[in-house]
């Protein structure tokens, strides 16, 4: 049977979500064209890598399919496959890395204190002085830079802007710990960019 | 007066604009006389918003997404045939 790809997706998920559990493939198709290319694109910045976001798509949608019976309906479906996404995602830089495992815990850094370096204005719109490829890759280089657990907060709170209820529930994590790490991930990617986006000029130097 | 480490604590919330009036006005005095703080603040705000602004498309690409559709398919075949002899 043919997997429905043209027709107009509807405002409403509830109805697709109950016609899926009962076994309706269009409505799991309608379900899958809403939330694909917000898959396909968070699991780009987790893995950084096409290959593995192409198998962490089909791996989160056959998952959700063959779960969705378990999907309890107490949370958003798309928090719900943004959970199963994540864990996809982070198994391949499991796979990635043989040498050490890649946990929502690594990298993580328990001291208090959270330190400033670069403390140097930037011009108003900084962007505006690349193309969108070089900007692109920029941005990638400084996203990818960032240990897992703040590059997956980041995406979810950032980029794909879910609140930070949803993103600890996405990904089983304490409020306080979301806010921390999106705070630690906000302030490294700030300086990575400095170095792009300072005032001409403008030297950065030591604080705090 | 608060310090640049409680400035630092609050600044996501701050972003977010999740803090309270109070606090919020705490914050902005201080950035009003540490110009660090301001640094900071008006980078990190411009590093969320540069993300933001660049990464509005979610096209998927349409090898991939048939390549989805596909796979999918296999696997409703797959499980409404459970029995069969291949």
């Amino acid at each position: 049977m043919a997997v429905e790809t043209t027709r107009p997706v509807a405002e409403d998920e509830s109805a697709d979500l109950a016609l899926a559990r009962g076994g309706d493939v269009k409505a799991f198709s309608d379900l899958i064209r809403r939330y694909e290319g917000k898959i396909f694109r968070l699991a780009q910045h987790i893995t950084q890598n096409r290959e593995d976001a192409e198998d962490v798509l089909q791996e989160t949608f056959l998952k959700a399919y063959e779960h969705l019976d378990q999907f309890q309906g107490n949370s958003k479906f798309y928090t719900w496959i943004v959970r199963i996404a994540v864990n996809q995602a982070l198994m391949k830089l499991r796979k990635r890395k043989t040498d050490r495992s890649v946990s929502l815990d690594e990298g993580i850094d328990t001291g208090e204190d959270i330190v400033v370096r670069e403390i140097a204005a930037w011009d108003e719109d900084p962007e505006k002085q690349f193309s969108r490829e070089e900007l692109g890759r920029i941005l990638d280089e400084a996203v990818q830079s960032l240990a897992p657990p703040y590059r997956t907060v980041f995406v979810l709170r950032d980029i794909e802007e879910l609140s930070t209820e949803e993103t600890a529930e996405a990904l089983d994590l304490s409020i306080p710990a979301v806010k921390s790490r999106l705070l630690r991930a906000r302030l490294q990617l700030r300086e990575k960019l400095t170095r792009f986006f300072k005032r001409k000029g403008d030297d950065a130097f030591a604080y705090m | 007066m608060l310090t640049c480490k409680h400035f630092l604590a609050e600044l996501a919330d701050y972003l977010d604009e999740k803090t309270d009036a109070t606090l919020r006005s705490s914050l902005e005095k201080h950035m009003a006389e540490c110009p660090n703080c301001w640094v900071v603040c008006d980078t990190t705000r411009k590093t969320i918003a540069v993300y933001k602004g660049h990464e509005k498309q979610c096209c998927i690409p349409a090898d991939v997404q048939s390549r989805l559709i596909d796979a999918v398919e296999r696997k409703i075949a797959a499980k409404r045939k459970p029995q069969s002899a291949d």
